[in-house]
């Protein structure tokens, strides 16, 4: 029904119910999707599981409550309470309240009036039900049968599906992020075998540059970042970890272990410097280091932030809400919220101040070398003490021999020597023979002096050792936890809060513990037990939201009642199923959702189909999303052929624009930018400064990673067109392309452009294109032929060198073609994933 | 889709289930095709949470047609934005980040004299938590002011010798004595302030403003941000993006940072050896073949991209024009004085602002950020008044002389107070102060605050608040009140609730600051 209609429509809705059909309500009422969304946003604020908020005692997400305060009468509307307090007109009695600014419409009290006509029956909410795997027929792919059931329904039918080239652009960049080459896509259209696109699907997925694409949407859930966040905004030492995201995505870990090295990887029996690495997820959070904080307050921020983060990242529930007082919509206590704190209350850490160094992070040789390099020490140290009785007696000797002497070389002592030596031996202090003692050693006795000196050398290879080796913030796990408390309405200067312990949300199902004191690995374990009915779908949901552009519940980051239940159930549920089935296999999950027909279908969008589902929340096409921030500049760099193929490492700084930084302080810093093969990495090792980050990926809707973040924008803005137009990274990649073009490309215009569309788009222009382009280029050489200044000051941009001295001519030409290149690079069609 | 009654709770920006534009009489046709492609696209795209609603409606109608909607409401609108009508359209906002202490510049206390290095009493401070810095102090001498006030204009205000020149427009000020705020450190206090929420994540004011009441002008940015260069580097705050990010709103809404120097706006430039012709031929290469992809695909987000790059273009030619102050004449520099030719100091920023309200910007903030006075007090708030003072009374006093102070509002003031007790020693010309978040002074000008008046009482030690208390939620309240919108009906849904600026502790209008 359109939206105009409903306006025609309203002069009648008074006359409810008769007009009920008209208003597109279901003939039979269900209470999970009809229902509770209403009840939580215009009741459960008042009326909900938020005790100490509640009006009049009652609660209307309960049906025993509600009925036992006689809310309404099942199968009798008009005798109902409630259905005369939503429809009066009374300020003192009309529900909801004027003063919630919350109104129901027409449409919203006929469905309520509906439901309690059909008996008032409740649903648990779909989410903290067990997910049902459909029974799929033998030899049907599950997806596409799913997806058909409910086309059927909405009445819809699918798209067909996309050319070979469109497949293989769409799957590189979901599976690698990249463009496919030139190459890539000629061999993949020319292969006519029936499993050509399940191969390709294969290589995909153990190309190593999977785990750097996959990578991108977890850094964004656990706010992973190079800095702080708080105030100064420092450096910490966190890079590793995203290397051992990447890593495990490419290892193909199974999720529920990828889990529990993040939540508890130093108390997994075996603990290693892997599960260790992977434990730095605990130490991602904002903290600060500002002079005059209060303890209590960032003890508080950050117990809160790391809640919230295993509510976005596992739960899909919004657990922030908690911390002050009940979740308002679902059932998530205050209490709820700090016993989940408390699981964290053991992790060491500062809560205010310099993070410390952390942990280094070694490679198998690297660890033996540091046990050699240990052992070295040791053997030093050892012969030093070997030696200890020897040189006891040649200091004694040495002693006798000094007081002997004359006074004039015991003048070349250091005061404090000759002041010991003045002494009787018994009447020396501990300080005066531990001076005695350390000064023969180290000036006087060689043979303790070459001992000393070889302990000295074999400590600082060590040390120098260890100091070269990657260090990353890690969990580790203090004796004596942090007391937690819950903190009434959120202010940790109330300490009147009762005590808790760590304790799983009440409201999902559990194990009985018996009163045993739990730890994170039991939070680790309890997120990815089958018994959970979370995880599995928030991970599906959010994976497939990655491959279509929405996802099947439309907020990935809750799954709760202000959520929503998702329009195809079923789907959600058998992919939930299928991931824990296969053993928390994420490849196997990615694989079967790419090789489905309904992945593979055009993108492009019936007149019909735009009018009947705007949103593609019934997948009968393919989304057409924008690369995220990263993924536009690999782009234009692989297509450049600068792209760097190296994986991991610290995080690399690009050019950015001067002074960007330049209201940073505690300390004030200068950007400096990476010269050489650093400039040139993919877009997830960039420099993450949280409070401000790189301005490119920032105007394509990379988040700062403050907070978890579990969808991106995907914004349409000027910032875009100027950073594709003007940032030195993206006019060198069309500089580095033009340079192909004229060199690879052929001789002339027509060859030059095909091989130009080839190399960008994987695809040959079209005549209309190539006029377009032609009268660019010509008026381009003009202008540059007669200004080859101007063309010399464009080919300088970025650090690339030219290949070769060029003629002014070939100057012009390069210039020239620069500018076809940046038109392909500023192409919407360049940035989007059809 | 969902449809529901028009009264529908409108600022929730609940996609597509109010009436649309099309169902609006006296809406150009040409607009109505606009929004819908909008619509569409965001439909398209998923983005149905972060919809266009009514408040992207009023950003477009605004971005056309600015009077349309601030002085004529719809007819047949059920309810439009703004709420009210308003007086201010535009805003500059002074933030002195760091905090300036209220004691030495706007809550005069001449009676503290007589207590000199005496200690504040236990009962005053309350048991109060102190910052990092003095809670282990053992003595809370009290620290008069070394600098008088003095009467001024004809409502007789006293006003700190400091301000010379802002003395001079006192007349023009609503001072407000008697804000007070729940942090006691800079990160979260400047945080609360901008965005109403100590927390990261939440629009800022300008952003809630762009997105409630969209763009008056086609060429610039709704929301600009300039941080100021200072006179000494002493003191200075740390500011980050996030004090004007557009948080869970749509990215459009973020502030654009005016930056001083050859680079106004990041990524602005040409690159080098590209003349503006070259540029113009450039962006029709791209523009043509996105068109000929939308003739192919029909895409809507192609349409939009080709007017951002259009958009792109049309910046790229007006704010050069914008920072071109060859055309300003001498009584310019003569008001502003001499340093408004540096880019980038204060004055400089004054100037700019008061450009930036002539081309219809809605929201302007600056940034000047070296108040954080915690030793040597008096050497350095001098400093940074002399810095400040004669470019904030030109900008109030341009603004008025070119009639833009009627609806544009001008708010001066830091994220919270500083304490009446010296931190460190006291000598008869040297102390510093610590935070202090239970009282501090703002003032506003022009945009239909109440001229002249001041509001709010502090106790004798400009310790606590003895009258009309106002929190900065207030403070917020008021100034969208200002912009004719309700602090309770502006809001996005997001994680399940209706955000608001003001959150969702009870905050109201301050009726007495209206003129």
């Amino acid at each position: 029904m359109s939206c105009r209609s409903v306006v025609l429509l309203f002069p009648l809705l008074s006359f409810w119910p008769a007009f009920g059909a008209e208003l597109g309500i279901s003939a039979q009422i269900e209470f999970n999707r009809d229902v509770r969304p209403l009840l939580a946003d215009n009741c459960f604020a008042c009326h909900g599981p938020d005790a100490a908020n509640r009006k009049a005692k009652l609660r209307l997400d309960v049906r025993e409550a509600a009925l036992a305060k006689e809310a309404f009468s099942p199968g009798k509307p008009a005798e109902s309470e409630l259905v005369v307090r939503i429809h009066s007109q009374d300020k003192d009695e009309m529900m909801p309240p004027p003063d919630s600014l919350k109104k129901l419409s027409a449409r919203d009290k006929a469905v309520l009036a509906r439901w309690i006509a059909q008996g008032a029956e409740y649903q648990n909410h779909w989410a903290y039900e067990p997910p049902v795997k459909a029974a799929i027929p033998a030899g049907a792919n599950a997806i596409d049968t799913l997806v058909a059931r409910r086309l059927i329904t909405v009445g819809m039918k699918p798209s067909p599906e996309a050319d070979r080239r469109t497949l293989i652009r769409r799957l590189t960049s979901d599976l690698i992020g990249l463009p496919p080459t030139p190459a890539e896509v000629a061999a993949f259209m020319a292969d006519a075998t029936p499993d050509a696109y399940s191969r390709l699907v294969d290589r995909l997925l153990a190309d190593p540059r999977y785990g750097e694409r996959m990578a991108v949407g977890w850094l964004d859930l656990v706010r992973f970042a190079d800095t702080i966040g708080y105030h100064s905004d420092n450096p910490r030492n966190v890079w590793p970890y995203r290397d051992w995201v990447i890593q495990s995505f490419n290892t193909n870990k199974r999720f529920d272990r990828f889990t529990l090295e993040q939540i508890a990887g130093d108390l997994l029996p075996g603990a290693s410097v892997e599960t260790r690495v992977g434990s730095a997820f605990n130490r991602l959070l904002l903290s600060t280091e500002e002079g005059g904080a209060q303890p209590k307050d960032y003890e508080a921020r950050m117990m809160a932030d790391r809640v919230r983060a295993i509510g976005t990242a596992w739960l899909g529930q919004t657990t922030g809400c908690a911390q002050c007082h009940d979740h308002k919509f679902d059932p998530f206590t205050t209490r709820d919220f700090y016993s989940l704190g408390a699981f964290f209350a053991d992790v060491k850490e500062p809560l205010v101040g310099r993070r410390e160094e952390g942990m280094p992070v070694t490679t198998p040789e690297q660890t033996a070398r540091i046990a050699e390099l240990r052992e070295a020490v040791a053997a030093a140290r050892k012969n030093v003490a070997a030696l200890a009785t020897h040189i006891d007696g040649a200091q004694a000797a040495w002693e006798a021999n000094q007081q002997a002497s004359t006074s004039a070389s015991k003048n070349d002592l250091p005061r404090e020597v000759s002041a010991a030596l003045k002494k009787v031996a018994t009447k020396r202090t501990a300080k005066d023979q531990q001076t005695v003692k350390v000064y023969f050693r180290a000036q006087v006795s060689s043979v303790a002096r070459g001992e000393l000196d070889r302990l000295a050398e074999a400590e600082r290879a060590q040390q120098a050792f260890v100091d070269g080796v990657p260090h990353c913030l890690v969990t580790e796990s203090a004796a004596v936890a942090r007391t937690v408390r819950v903190l009434p309405r959120g202010n940790w200067m109330d300490e009147t809060g009762e005590i808790v312990k760590p304790a799983l949300p009440a409201y999902l199902p559990q194990p009985d513990f018996a009163g045993r004191a739990l730890t994170r690995l039991d939070l680790g374990l309890w997120l990815v037990a089958r018994e959970n009915p979370l995880t599995a779908r928030v991970f599906a949901n959010r994976l497939w939201k990655q491959f279509f552009g929405t996802a099947l519940s439309r907020v990935p980051s809750d799954l709760g009642a202000q959520g929503e239940p998702p329009p195809n159930g079923p789907l959600l549920d058998w992919l939930a199923c299928e991931f824990m089935d296969t053993g928390w296999d994420v490849k196997q999950l990615v694989r079967v959702i790419v090789t489905s027909t309904t992945y593979r279908q055009v993108s492009t969008a019936t007149p019909t189909q735009l009018a009947a589902d705007p949103d593609n929340r019934e997948y009968a096409r393919q989304g057409r999303p924008r690369f995220e921030a990263e993924g536009v500049r690999d782009a234009a760099l692989a297509v450049g052929g600068l792209l760097s193929p190296q994986i991991g490492g610290p995080s690399v700084k690009p050019y950015q624009p001067d002074r960007y930084w330049e209201n940073l302080n505690f300390p004030p810093r200068d950007y400096v930018v990476d010269r050489g093969d650093a400039q040139y990495r993919r877009g997830l090792y960039v420099w993450w400064q949280r409070s401000f980050l790189h301005p490119s990926l920032l105007a394509f809707d990379a988040p700062s990673r403050e907070e978890c973040v579990a969808e991106r924008n995907r914004s349409n803005l000027p910032q875009q067109a100027l950073v594709l137009l003007n940032d030195p990274t993206y006019v060198e990649a069309a500089r580095a392309l033009a340079a192909r073009i004229v060199s690879e490309g052929g001789g002339s215009t027509a060859p030059r452009l095909t091989f130009a569309w080839d190399r960008a788009l994987q695809r040959a222009p079209r005549a209309e294109e190539v006029r377009t382009a032609t009268g660019l280029l010509d008026e381009h050489l003009r202008l540059y032929r007669a200004d080859p200044e101007a063309a010399s000051a464009l080919l300088a941009t970025g650090d690339l060198p030219l290949p070769v001295v060029l003629s002014a001519e070939a100057r012009a030409e390069l210039a020239a073609w620069t500018h076809v290149a940046r038109v392909l690079l500023n192409l919407h069609e360049f940035i989007t994933r059809e | 889709m969902n449809p529901s009654s028009p009264d529908h709770h409108l600022c929730s920006d609940h996609c597509g289930e109010n009436p649309t534009v099309w169902d609006l009489p006296h809406v150009p046709l040409g607009l109505k095709r606009e929004w819908l492609d909008l619509e569409t696209r965001r439909h398209f795209l998923g983005q149905g949470v972060k919809a266009l609603g009514w408040a992207g409606l009023a950003t477009l109608l605004g971005r056309s047609a600015p009077n349309l909607l601030a002085h004529a409401p719809i007819p047949g609108a059920p309810a439009m934005l703004p709420h009210y009508a308003p007086k201010a359209k535009r805003a500059i906002y002074l933030f002195m980040a760091g905090s300036p202490s209220q004691i030495e510049t706007w809550d005069d206390k001449p009676a503290l004299a007589d207590l000199f290095d005496k200690d504040l009493p236990e009962s005053v401070r309350g048991g109060q938590t102190l910052t990092g810095m003095t809670a282990s102090q053992t003595r809370f001498p009290i620290a008069p002011s070394l600098y008088k006030f003095v009467r001024q204009g004809k409502a007789g205000r006293f006003v700190s010798e400091l301000f010379p020149y802002t003395a001079k427009v006192s007349d023009e000020l609503c001072v407000i004595k008697s804000l007070h705020t729940d942090a006691i450190n800079h990160e979260p206090a400047i945080l609360q302030l901008t965005t109403g929420n100590m927390f990261p994540g939440k629009p800022s004011i300008g952003s809630w403003l762009s997105y409630g009441l969209g763009a008056m002008n086609a060429e610039l940015p709704t929301f600009v941000v300039m941080t100021s260069k200072m006179p000494h580097r002493t003191n200075v705050q740390a500011l980050s993006n996030r004090l004007w990010s557009s948080g869970f709103l749509s990215p459009e809404h973020a502030a654009v940072a005016l930056r001083s120097g050859s680079d106004p706006v990041l990524y602005l430039n040409n690159p080098k050896g590209v003349a503006s012709d070259v540029r113009r031929a450039m962006i029709d290469g791209v523009n043509d073949l996105n068109r000929q992809l939308f003739e192919r695909v029909g895409d809507p987000e192609i349409n939009a991209r080709i007017s951002q790059y259009e958009m792109a273009f049309r910046m790229q030619t007006s704010v050069p024009e914008l920072t071109d102050f060859s055309n300003e004449p001498q009584s310019t520099w003569d008001l502003y004085g001499p340093k408004a030719k540096e880019p980038g100091t204060f004055a400089y920023n004054c100037l700019m602002a008061r450009r930036l309200a002539e081309r219809g910007v809605r929201f302007t903030q600056i940034f000047l950020r070296s108040w954080d006075q915690h030793s040597r007090l008096p050497t350095n708030i001098k400093l940074m008044a002399e810095d400040s003072d004669q470019p904030t009374y030109a900008l109030v006093t341009d603004l008025k002389r070119r009639g833009l102070l009627d609806d544009t509002v001008v708010i001066w003031g830091g994220e919270f107070g500083r304490t009446v007790y010296s931190q460190g020693a006291l000598t008869p010309d040297n102390y510093g102060r610590d935070h202090h978040p239970r009282c501090f002074s703002m003032w506003m000008a022009g945009g239909g605050v109440k001229p002249g008046i001041s509001y709010g009482e502090t106790d004798d030690f400009s310790y606590n608040i003895v009258k009309n208390p106002m929190h900065i939620r207030d403070l917020h309240a008021t100034i969208l009140h200002l912009f004719g919108l309700d602090h309770n009906k502006l809001s996005f849904k997001f994680q399940g609730l209706d955000q608001k600026l003001t959150g969702v502790l009870p905050s109201k209008v301050i009726n007495d600051l209206l003129a």
